[in-house]
């Protein structure tokens, strides 16, 4: 029994306090020794970086020279710099629409693939599709079928009789709802399947019972449904406000930000002024603001939703 | 963090819906309301496997045919004239040979790093108690509320200066250590019977056995969902590839089709069409023979409350 190494310590007298303490160190040992390879890894390449960006934000490295420190010199630009002004708010309307629609549409596939219609499991696998799909293929043939001429949506949008729709990608009102769509699209496969292994958790016995009380369909989706869904509507807001802040590859490849500044958001002017500038703290100093974003949102949703389970 | 869904129960009602047959309605006589939401619900459930499948079937069609085609009005779904040719030319107007080499590469890389070192930290979180390791953990589990795009650049920094930017090692490094694996690993590691570590540890097994010889076999299905998720991932991967990789003769399927399509769009759409059915397909067919574990590693990610 000396050889015991575990939390579950199932020896009925307590061991002496001289064992303990060298049971703890070889703990420690071991536990380190399986989570060190990969902590080697992850303290290189994302704790040492995230601590580094809150240095080089305040100061005014380019690749070229050193770096100096300036202050708060680059929140200073920021706060007076148009463009970077454009590529907030664009995010912020890119979250806007984005969160709500996938969250709806995801939830309400999840609850129809949750009852017993046929072709549910062929489904499952047809909205997973987009899923895996690479953003280069999604976004070559998505801006093609939104071709504002030939392309196959507008030619849908005339046969139903809109006679004027939307340039999409080439206007600046539709550009950014384009690129929303198509990030919809692939999204809610994955959410669904999230918000369907979610759904297997409610209790049959709970609907059966607000059924025998004669509540309606829709006051047990409010009632019952949602109620025991909250750990996965929780899981899947955080995640969902999170992929919006930091959308960038879809828009990159599909728009570029364009047209003009229409679709640019905050990634990508971090990007553009890091890569292409080489203003590598200015850029830095946007990225704290993208990580604060993102940082603060999260914690308000988790207090949020503490107070309600509470 | 609260009401953390029970994984064992979760993995098995995710089993049984995806085993369960169809059930056909015979049991008690419908109500015609009810048919009627049936009905409504079948007609959404084509619409939206039309609009989840149309673009893909679109992209296939395209690359059948030849390059005025792909533009008439009206649309036309089908090739007139079925048209091989584009799925000949590519491998010779194209470096796409390379490509494919270079993604390959990286996706099996990363994947065997990511699994190994996934699921050896994951028992040591799971298994093994010691001072600070619920704090690290979390350190583990924060970072996942942090985008990548917010530290791409010191990370940027720090590589070049390991010289390893515009080299295949940065992508690897990259992607070979997310939070994910090890919290995915770690949440299938706490479904698995204490009692049967502590029998082998009662039998003279040291930790690293438990784990080599009872923790992993066990785990085969989390391996199965986190390799699949981790090739995939690398496979699709852009930004990395685009901020690292800068010489040609490294450029992943991604970046490669991309340039190839810039360059392309006056020239050939049945030439880029068929680059992108060759870039989607290989995942398409990894997809489809481990759907299961995509959906169960999926699912796994997505019960921390």
């Amino acid at each position: 029994m000396t050889a015991i190494a575990t939390d579950v310590d199932t020896s009925p007298t307590p061991p002496l306090p001289r064992r303990r303490s060298r049971l703890r160190r070889r703990n420690s040992l071991i536990g380190w020794s399986f989570i060190l390879p990969n902590f080697l890894g992850f303290a290189l390449l994302t704790l040492i970086p995230v601590v580094t960006l809150f240095y080089l934000g305040f100061t005014n490295w380019n690749i070229f020279g050193t770096a100096n420190w300036t202050g708060l010199a680059n929140f200073q630009r920021l706060l007076g710099d148009t463009t970077f002004h454009t590529a907030v708010l664009n995010t912020f309307y890119y979250a806007v629409l984005h969160i709500p629609l996938t969250f709806v549409v995801s939830l309400g596939l999840a609850l129809l693939l949750n009852t017993k219609l046929r072709g549910v499991a062929f489904f499952r696998t047809a909205a997973f599709f987009p899923y895996i799909t690479s953003i280069v293929a999604i976004a070559v043939v998505w801006n093609l079928l939104f071709s504002p001429q030939y392309g196959p949506i507008n030619q849908l949008l005339h046969f139903v009789g809109i006679a004027n729709p939307p340039t999409w990608l080439q206007s600046t009102t539709w550009a950014l709802p384009a690129t929303v769509i198509v990030s919809t699209w692939r999204d809610m496969g994955y959410y669904m399947v999230l918000f369907l292994a979610g759904l297997q958790t409610v209790p049959r016995e709970l609907h059966e019972a607000a059924r025998v009380d004669g509540a309606s369909v829709w006051q047990r989706f409010w009632n019952v449904t949602m109620p025991c869904l909250r750990p996965t509507t929780f899981f899947v807001t955080v995640m969902l406000t999170i992929n919006s802040f930091k959308v960038f590859d879809l828009i990159l490849v599909m728009t570029n930000g364009g047209p003009g500044n229409a679709t640019l958001v905050l990634s990508q002017f971090i990007y553009q002024t890091a890569f292409v500038q080489n203003q590598f703290g200015y850029a830095s100093a946007a990225s704290i603001v993208l990580f604060l974003i993102c940082i603060v949102v999260t914690i308000i949703q988790f207090l949020i939703n503490k107070r309600r389970s509470a | 963090m609260s009401a953390i869904t029970e994984p064992a129960t979760l993995q098995r009602s995710l089993q049984e819906l995806a085993e369960r047959p169809p059930e056909r309605d015979g049991r008690a006589p419908r109500s015609r309301g009810h048919r009627v939401a049936r009905v409504f619900g079948y007609i959404v459930l084509v619409i939206a496997a039309a609009a989840l499948l149309v673009p893909f079937f679109w992209m296939v069609s395209s690359s059948l045919k030849p390059a005025n085609d792909v533009f008439s009005v009206p649309v036309k779904w089908l090739p007139q004239t079925w048209d091989w040719s584009n799925y000949v030319n590519i491998w010779t107007h194209s470096n796409i040979v390379v490509w494919i080499r270079n993604t390959l590469v990286l996706a099996v890389a990363v994947t065997i790093l990511q699994v190994f070192t996934g699921s050896f930290a994951a028992y040591g979180f799971a298994r093994v108690k010691f001072r600070g390791r619920d704090a690290l953990f979390l350190a583990y589990i924060a970072t996942i509320a942090v985008p990548w795009q917010s530290y791409m650049i010191p990370q940027f920094i720090m590589l070049s200066k390991m010289h390893l930017a515009n080299t295949l090692w940065a992508i690897i490094l990259l992607q070979a250590f997310s939070a994910f694996g090890v919290f995915l690993m770690k949440q299938y590691y706490e479904t698995i019977p204490e009692e049967l570590s502590e029998a082998a540890r009662i039998d003279g097994l040291s930790e690293y056995g438990i784990w080599w010889r009872i923790m992993v076999p066990l785990s085969v299905p989390a391996m199965a969902s986190l390799t699949l998720l981790t090739f995939v991932t690398v496979w699709n991967d852009y930004l990395g590839p685009l901020i690292y990789l800068r010489n040609p003769d490294l450029w992943t399927l991604q970046l490669g089709l991309q340039t190839f399509v810039s360059n392309q769009y006056a020239a050939n759409y049945g030439l880029m069409f068929a680059g992108l059915v060759i870039s989607v397909v290989p995942i398409g067919i990894v997809f489809l023979f481990g759907q299961k574990y995509f959906v169960e590693g999926i699912a796994t990610s997505g019960m921390k409350g």
